[in-house]
């Protein structure tokens, strides 16, 4: 119910007017700083709309004044740090790598921009420091399954393996058992010998050290030392690409795993493969 | 524009009506843009609707949360652009209801994994993410690989996607449980299938039924691939 308006004794401010039960409402609009910086923010709107990129229409959108683009920007962005970083790049791209060697800073620059991009692309399968997963290769131990000069890895990540293309590292294995070209028995006594050879007991192995030269040898080598042309990874010795227990080599005569590696000319530019090439080269297993 | 505080708290009608001017200028602001997006939608050559083992690889991808830690929005920022490629571009996921953008960015962006690890890599690396990475905090997923994917409602669901508005075409939906079964098994014949979807990723391991890790990685393998960013086609994709 309207009252008087009057100034409220408690409080000093003025009354609205209305009146519940006894109870007045004070008139307590917002402070006045609130109030300015509000309609501050409101102007300060009018001039973004007209600066940047704002009101769409029918045909595009009204662009702003400065004409910025997220895009646009971070196209310049990228092209002044590349400007920057081709003092560097454009010789790794453009120098041979014994050149590249042979200039100790360039060569530094190299591996680091290697490192970088094998943490973010190649870390992930091969491991941190070229470790080597089960599957995936070891880099720094120097067992190569397709050679590790600079030329074959630069190879390598280029095209990759089994990725698709004609111009990968495309080996293949025959599936001795599934295509039955070996039976079990016949596999079992390979697999005996494969365990001598990376220096296991594998019990009776004259039968599998005939068999293994009769089917395994063209390409893994008569002394299982591997051959790099088809991608025949070495047998002999400590190293092993998916395991050296005897379950892991009967599954793979029987139906071998073929692991693929992407090519990365579709992700890396060629200065960066380079790059990549003399990192792996110089994780310790580079030849 | 300044009308006393005094005269609105004793006018509730004038209220009403500055409340509701407000509130549509917000409204406006928020849905006209909706109205001009065939004007502000890039178009690009290559994004296509998703297999039906990728669209389901897609559900699980929800179901599963993986949003909540992977974001699949490259932003126009440069350490984003050399570290996963091209930016995203607001075609890609034109089919995709709901996006899949996300926020949280606790693992790596997704946005253009495809083809980035084999396939083998992504069932070891679900099974187990520290056998692969051991400084990854991400859950394993060794059960997707246990689950068979559930067929059933195949069809519907793809039905679902056309009406709100992927263009699967009849054809398409007539061979969907085969396109299905052709991707999840590697050496079944995809020619089909390539003609449909170009560019879909065969995945499986010899099993029996597809499982919904085969899904997943399917649809991993094809996330930021539909695009070919050196086509001078979509040479031109500045807005």
């Amino acid at each position: 119910m309207p009252t008087k308006i009057e100034k409220d004794s408690v409080t000093g401010q003025m009354t609205t007017g209305h009146e519940w039960d006894g109870l007045k409402e004070l008139n307590r609009p917002l402070p006045k700083w609130w109030i300015y910086i509000f309609y501050a923010t409101i102007v300060w709107a009018l001039v973004w709309f007209v600066l940047y990129p704002s009101i769409p229409g029918l045909h595009g959108y009204f662009h702003g004044t400065t004409g910025y683009s997220q895009r646009s920007a971070v196209d310049q962005d990228v092209a002044a740090v590349t400007k920057q970083r081709s003092a560097y790049m454009d010789r790794v791209k453009a120098l041979s790598f014994d050149a590249i060697r042979k200039d100790p800073q360039l060569l530094a620059v190299a591996q680091t921009a290697g490192k970088i991009a094998f943490a973010n692309n190649c870390q992930p399968c091969h491991g941190a420091g070229g470790g080597g997963n089960p599957g995936y290769p070891a880099l720094a131990a120097g067992n190569w399954i397709w050679g590790g000069t600079l030329e074959d890895i630069q190879q390598t990540v280029t095209f990759g393996v089994r990725s698709g293309l004609d111009a990968a590292r495309n080996g293949q294995m025959p599936r001795f058992g599934v295509d039955g070209m070996l039976k079990p028995e016949e596999i079992g006594q390979v697999a005996a010998y494969v365990m001598t050879l990376y220096g296991k007991p594998g019990g009776n192995t004259v039968a599998g050290e005939k068999l293994f030269a009769e089917n395994c040898a063209a390409c893994h080598g008569e002394k299982g030392e591997g051959k790099r042309e088809v991608g025949a990874p070495r047998l002999a010795g400590r190293a092993h690409l998916y395991g050296d227990d005897e379950a892991t080599v009967v599954a793979q005569i029987k139906n071998p795993r073929l692991g693929m590696m992407p090519n990365w000319n579709a992700r890396l530019d060629e200065a960066t493969i380079k790059s990549v090439a003399l990192y792996v080269h110089a994780l310790g297993g580079g030849e | 524009m300044f009308i006393r505080h005094e005269t609105l708290e004793r006018n509730a009608f004038l209220m009403l009506v500055l409340t509701l001017l407000v509130i549509s200028i917000g409204g406006i602001v928020e849905v006209i843009p909706l109205f001009t997006i065939e004007t502000t939608v890039e178009h690009v050559t290559g994004v296509r609707p998703y297999t039906p083992l990728e669209s389901r690889g897609r559900d699980i991808y929800v179901r599963e949360g993986c949003y909540t830690c992977h974001s699949q929005m490259i932003r126009a920022l440069r350490d984003e652009v050399e570290r996963y490629g091209h930016y995203s571009i607001a075609a890609e996921s034109m089919y995709d209801h709901p996006f899949q953008w996300g926020s949280k960015r606790i693992g790596p962006d997704l946005a253009r994994v495809g083809g980035k690890y084999s396939n083998d890599w992504h069932y070891a690396h679900m099974a187990n993410a520290q056998s692969m990475v051991p400084e990854s905090l991400m859950p394993h997923y060794a059960f997707l690989a246990e689950t068979p994917l559930d067929l059933d409602d195949l069809l519907p669901r793809l039905k679902a996607q056309r009406a709100v508005g992927v263009p699967y075409t009849d054809e398409e939906l007539a061979n969907a449980r085969a396109d299905l079964l052709t991707q999840a098994d590697p050496a079944a014949d995809n020619a089909a299938l390539l003609k449909r979807y170009p560019k879909a990723v065969q995945v499986g391991r010899g099993g029996a039924e597809p499982t919904e890790l085969d899904a997943l990685v399917a649809y991993l393998q094809v996330l930021g691939t539909m695009v070919d960013f050196a086509d001078p086609a979509n040479e031109n994709l500045r807005q």
